[in-house]
Order: structure tokens, then sequence, then C-alpha cells
């Protein structure tokens, strides 16, 4: 049983997996699933501001912040007792694209050679963690929810703004990955 | 189940900052530890299947946004239909929360921050290779240096917060 488990899971049980948060969250206790609000909650109850976004009572919403600190603890625990040895299968037309602007598919979660710590205080890390991470911030806050608040909650009780937005955050994506990246990855 | 705007406050109960796009709608309520409890033990579900279905790859961000595998697009519309469901067996059957009070799902309406701000977050999206849930789980799952992605997207936050009335919407 726990050798099955360690595999990585197929899409199907997965996505149903997460799908099932939804009328978890619901009916445990009226919560929307979304997850970008934690960095919201963080903002309110860590920074002391006058600012009017972040007036409000985050003590009532302080679920969230539970929630997003068991998956800290989930993916350790996934990591301690789950880890598949094997290194994660992606298709070969993306491991030599990548090969192509440099990016050695080293089979694990993320590429090593980027996600580390040595590269805080260069360019990739400038690009890769400093920009990145603030335009995940900046951008899904102002779209007023990321993958799970506006793909998942949003597109699950049939909201047109959520279509919107997660086309939009394709739209993003592709744009990157494809016209800015491999300029991106000549610079630095 | 009801369906409410998101500047809906119930008799002045529901006190949840508007635009909130994850907001708590319990009425009844809510100690600190004992209720929260069981979002931790949700969370951690969460994070054990994000790891697995290694949604947290960066890799597997640029198979998707490559169009060289389904497996994302899978995951992602398998979520939805579960997810769509759910939601309308809880209005065929009108399920209640487990404190017995009536489900609420907000309308998010439409502004323009939708575009320009879901566009921001897809390239962000494509360069850390995750959203704010795998942000966690990679952080969980060993990967440290990204607890400094995770800062910048507290700061992404807070700058949006800064500017938000002089932003288009």
């Amino acid at each position: 049983m726990i050798e099955f488990i360690r595999q990585p899971w197929a899409w199907y049980v997965s996505g149903a997996l997460i799908g099932l948060t939804v009328p978890a969250l619901l009916l445990l206790g009226n919560k929307h699933f979304g997850i970008s609000s934690s960095l919201r909650h963080i903002c309110a109850a860590c920074l002391p501001t006058k600012i009017p976004f972040f007036q409000y009572d985050w003590k009532r919403e302080i679920w969230n912040l539970f929630f997003v600190a068991g998956i800290v603890a989930g993916a350790s625990i996934a990591l301690a007792f789950l880890n598949n040895p094997e290194p994660v299968q992606i298709s070969e037309n993306t491991i030599s694209d990548l090969a192509a602007l440099g990016i050695v598919a080293d089979g694990q979660m993320m590429p090593a050679s980027i996600f580390s710590f040595e590269n805080i205080f260069t360019m990739k890390g400038l690009v890769f963690f400093v920009m990145g991470g603030f335009m995940v911030g900046f951008g899904t806050r102002y779209a007023g929810g990321c993958t799970s608040g506006h793909s998942i909650m949003g597109l699950s009780t049939f909201q047109l703004s959520s279509l919107i937005a997660t086309c939009s955050f394709m739209v993003g994506g592709f744009t990157m990955v494809h016209l800015i990246f491999p300029w991106l990855m000549k610079l630095i | 189940m009801k369906i409410v705007n998101d500047e809906f406050i119930e008799n002045g109960v529901i006190t949840h900052p508007d635009e909130c796009a994850a907001p708590n709608d319990q009425i009844a309520p809510e100690s600190m530890i004992a209720s929260n409890i069981k979002y931790l033990a949700m969370g951690m579900l969460f994070g054990i299947i994000a790891v697995k279905s290694e949604i947290i790859s960066w890799y597997r961000i640029q198979e998707m946004f490559r169009l060289q595998s389904f497996h994302m697009y899978g995951v992602i519309g398998t979520a939805v239909i579960t997810g769509a469901i759910s939601v309308l067996l809880i209005k065929r059957f009108n399920l209640k929360t487990i404190q017995g009070e009536e489900v609420v799902i907000h309308k998010k309406n439409f502004h323009w921050g939708n575009v320009i701000g879901g566009l921001t977050f897809g390239l962000g999206w494509a360069i850390t290779g995750a959203c704010p849930g795998p942000l966690f789980a990679q952080i969980g799952s060993g990967f440290l240096v990204i607890i400094v992605t995770l800062l910048s997207a507290i700061a992404g936050t807070f700058v949006y917060g800064l500017f938000q009335e002089k932003l288009p919407h």
C-alpha cells in the first residue's frame, strides 16, 4: 500500500482530491477555498499599517493561515514518508527545450541549478525569487484570487470573472514561457 | 445554499474584508485552536496531494505552458469538475455545514484587475513554477530558498494594498 502511495499520483486522482477541497471547506465551516488570501492576512497581521486594504479583522480569517501552515507540514510529511525515489518524469520535449535554454532537467521537483541558496544574490535570484515572487503576490491580489480561488473555487461555482481571470493567468504564462523566457535566460 | 455579492453583509453579522477571495462565512463563534485545527488537517492533506501529484514541480509548469503534457490540465480540469459537481450537490440537496448553517457562495464581480492582475500573476507563475499554494508546499518539501520567493510574494501583496485605490479596476 505504502509503495503504491509513494508513486506519483495520476492526474485524475489528484484532481478529484483537490476538487473535493471545495465542498470539504464549505461543509466544515463555510470557508471559501483560496490560498492567495493568506498573503493578505500575513500583511494585515504582521505589518503595522494604516493602509485601508489591510484594515480588517484578520483574526476572523485565521483559518486560512492554519490551512497554509498545514500545506507546509503536509509537504514535509510527503517528503519524509511518501517520497518517490524515481526522478520526476517530464516530457522529452520539455527536457530538450529547457536544455536549449541552459537548464538541465535534474529529476528533482525544481532545478537545483536555479532554486538554491547560492543564487539568492545573483541575477538568477533576482529574477526567479524576487521578481517572480513579487508578480505572484501582486498579481493574485490584483486579480482577486489565484489558481485555487479563481480557477478551482471560482470555476466550480460558475463565475464569469474567474473564467476571465483564469484565461488571463494562462495568457501570462504562455507569454512568459514562449516570448520572454528565452530572452531572459540569455540575459542572466 | 445562497449566493451573495462580495459586499454583502448579512444583518451586519459577517464582517469579512470586502473582495476577500477566501472569506469565512461561519456565523457560529470559533475558538482559535479547536475550531481551526481541522483547517490545519485539510491543509496537510492538500500539501500531500500537491507534492504527490507533482503540481509543485517547476518542470510541470513549464510542460503545461509548452503544451507538452496533459498532466496539469488533467489535474486542474478534474478538480474543477469535481468541485462543480460537489457545489451542485450541495445546492440540490440543500446541504448544511456541520454547524447546521446554510452554505454561502460569493459572487465574484468582474473588474479589470481580473485581467491585468491575472496577466501579471501568469507571468510570475511561469517563472517561479508555483502559484501561492505550491509555494508553501515547495518550502515544506525541502526547497527552503523558496522562503525568499514567498517573502517577495508577501511584498507584492503589500504593494498592491498600498496602491489599490490608484490602480485601474
